[in-house]
């Protein structure tokens, strides 16, 4: 019987680049995430509205079909409020798949003491937080923009050329409502993810910010008799963008730009407290 | 604690080059780390060059601090540091590429086997992926986790996260293995498998080694250099041979055969000697080295069976340096004035 000695062997081979290695994190995360059934399956059934969606521009363009069903042939209109719908449709599953997903990509890594691993390497705290944000934001645009660009681009096929020249704006709006929502998301789930150890705990807490927030708004809009509540309400103020992005006539309390402005501050301070938390050794002064 | 020379073999069978002749590992340059108002680390200035160094002292004495300021995990208040020549504050990523280093407390990913969180790490120092997996096998044999490498980290014991922690350090082929209290939590016989794998590590050419522990015995049995650190302050910094030969004088040994004669004939010497039953203990004088023992002992028919030459443990030099430091602290002094070798 052969017997080996093992020797350690230096490493002298090259090394992959610098800038590659958040994939590294990425693909690691993402093959943990699918590791759940559960999660799998919400993942599948996030795609049901795509395809319903699909399955409508198909009947709306199909006039012979829908003489036979007797149903008018205007009932139905693939224009920008199709989208809008679409977009918050969407939108409410890409939350509901980050309060699922999202806690459980940096609360394990606190809980078992794992960031001294990841930074004793060449590897930097910013670096982390691509590799973690990036597992959510492909995840997200997998079940958002992408699927609504598809259906922009079947729609397009079907209506000319000129229908889709004419309302390239709404596919703009689409990404761009889509990756505002995704960018808000991703970093509201890390930073609850990186301040509560507990996953649950941290998904609980995301469905309340934004269930609670809506409360909140209205509560310090009633008691302050002022609209400034509705700055609490992350939902109020996704729509309020989404609304001026695809061009949706009607009143809301705050301006769209403040909107705007409100979720990029939101935005800020997850980053800030993310990039507090995530650190080797946390310095107790 | 003494170290034994049997008559007749050889002796100086460690291959590893004396220290002298490797380039500084660790230079440090008045470095102090501050957090907030309390000062952990004073002004630390020593050059380090040991093929393994301990770092020792009492808890809170800033060992673990003076790591992850040479990591890169804290910033320096005052001074700076260089790891092989790179500076800690500007060329901290050169310096990580260049490290493993094992925590001290637990830290793993749970849901993962061992072979994909060695992997994981291999591939986040830069290891292609095919490389980094057969690295992973690889150092995961090395450290003796071969059975257990598909199984999930969170039900591993203490002893094989250890382990684990320490396969994954070794994993990119680092040039400075830096291990934070590696014994921790571990029964006899996985302590003595730990430290026989560092001296390992050591004698093996590749890598150079800081082992941080309060515990004298696991820096005596592996490091050849010691920082002895106290209340954030170096208080005293040693070759451990050239310590063990500074003590070569005093010598205890097993006698047979032997009457007045050879007691007097090694008095004549200069040497002070005490003799109890077939014991005898002895102070070499200048110039008379222990060639003149045997050479009295074969004139005059007497066997010497045992040859102790007796040391300095750590254990005494560290407190001779917990003692100096707190005679200098008394009288004003920073503690730093024995460092310069």
């Amino acid at each position: 019987m052969a017997i080996y000695r093992n020797n350690y062997k230096p490493y002298t081979g090259a090394l992959t680049p610098a800038w590659s290695r958040f994939l590294v994190l990425f693909r690691y995360s993402r093959r943990n995430m699918f590791r759940s059934k559960f999660q799998t399956a919400f993942f599948v059934a996030c795609f049901f509205l795509p395809v319903l969606g699909l399955f409508t521009i198909y009947l709306v363009h199909s006039a012979s079909f829908l003489q036979q069903v007797g149903v008018p042939s205007r009932l139905v209109s693939v224009d920008n409020k199709f989208f809008f719908y679409f977009v918050n449709g969407q939108g409410a599953l890409a939350f509901l798949l980050t309060a699922f997903a999202g806690p459980g990509l940096i609360s394990p890594d606190l809980a078992n003491g794992a960031l001294p691993l990841y930074f004793c390497r060449p590897f930097s705290r910013a670096e982390y937080v691509l590799g973690k944000s990036s597992v959510l934001a492909i995840l997200l645009s997998q079940i958002t923009w992408i699927p609504g660009l598809i259906l922009f681009a079947v729609q397009g096929s079907f209506a000319g050329t000129q229908w889709t020249w004419d309302h390239l704006w709404i596919a703009a709006s689409m990404v761009a409502s889509f990756l505002i929502w995704i960018a808000v998301l991703s970093l509201l789930a890390m930073a609850l993810s990186a301040w509560v150890k507990w996953r649950i705990v941290a998904g609980a807490l995301l469905l309340a910010m934004m269930f609670f927030g809506a409360g909140l708004a209205q509560t310090v809009n009633v008691v302050m008799r002022t609209d400034s509540g509705y700055f609490f309400s992350l939902g109020y103020l996704m729509t309020t963008v989404e609304n001026a992005l695809f061009q949706i006539d009607t009143e809301r309390a705050i301006s769209a730009v403040d909107a705007f402005i409100a979720l990029l501050a939101y935005c800020a301070i997850c980053l800030g407290l993310l990039m507090r938390k995530v650190r080797a050794y946390e310095v107790v002064q | 604690m003494s170290t034994t020379t049997h008559l007749g073999a050889a002796s100086g069978e460690n291959a590893t080059p004396p220290a002298a002749s490797l380039p500084p590992l660790i230079e440090l340059h008045g470095l102090s780390v501050r957090f907030g108002q309390r000062e952990i680390l004073r002004s630390l200035t020593a050059s380090l060059q040991g093929r393994a160094i301990g770092l020792l002292g009492p808890n809170g004495a800033g060992k673990s601090t003076l790591i992850n300021t040479l990591l890169g995990f804290y910033k320096s208040s005052a001074g700076s540091a260089r790891v092989f020549g790179y500076d800690i504050a500007t060329e901290v990523r050169n310096i990580r590429g260049l490290v493993g280093y094992m925590p001290e407390n637990d830290a793993f990913i749970s849901k993962m086997s061992a072979v994909s969180f060695v992997r994981m790490m291999g591939e986040l120092s830069g290891l292609p992926r095919d490389v980094a997996l057969e690295r992973a096998h690889e150092a995961l044999f090395y450290v003796g986790l071969a059975e257990a490498r598909y199984r999930e980290l969170g039900t591993y014991s203490l002893g094989m996260k250890q382990l684990a922690k320490l396969a994954q350090a070794i994993v990119h082929g680092p040039k400075l293995l830096i291990l934070d209290e590696p014994t921790n939590g571990l029964d006899p016989s996985a302590r003595q498998r730990m430290i026989r794998m560092i001296r390992e590590i050591r004698d093996g050419q590749e890598m150079r080694i800081v082992l941080c522990s309060h515990l004298l015995r696991d820096v005596e049995e592996t490091c050849d250099e010691v920082l002895i650190l106290k209340q954030g302050q170096i208080a005293h910094y040693s070759n451990l041979d050239l310590e063990r030969q500074a003590n070569k004088r005093f010598l205890e040994l097993e006698i047979y055969g032997a009457n007045g004669d050879f007691t007097e004939a090694i008095e004549k010497l200069g040497c002070e000697c005490a003799v109890t039953a077939n014991r005898m203990k002895m102070v070499l004088a200048d110039g008379v080295e222990t060639r003149d023992i045997f050479r009295l002992a074969a004139e005059r028919e007497v066997r010497i069976r045992r040859l102790n030459f007796r040391r300095d443990t750590l254990e005494d030099i560290f407190l001779k340096a917990m003692e100096t430091d707190a005679q200098s602290l008394k009288s004003g002094g920073s503690g730093n004035g024995d460092l310069q070798k």
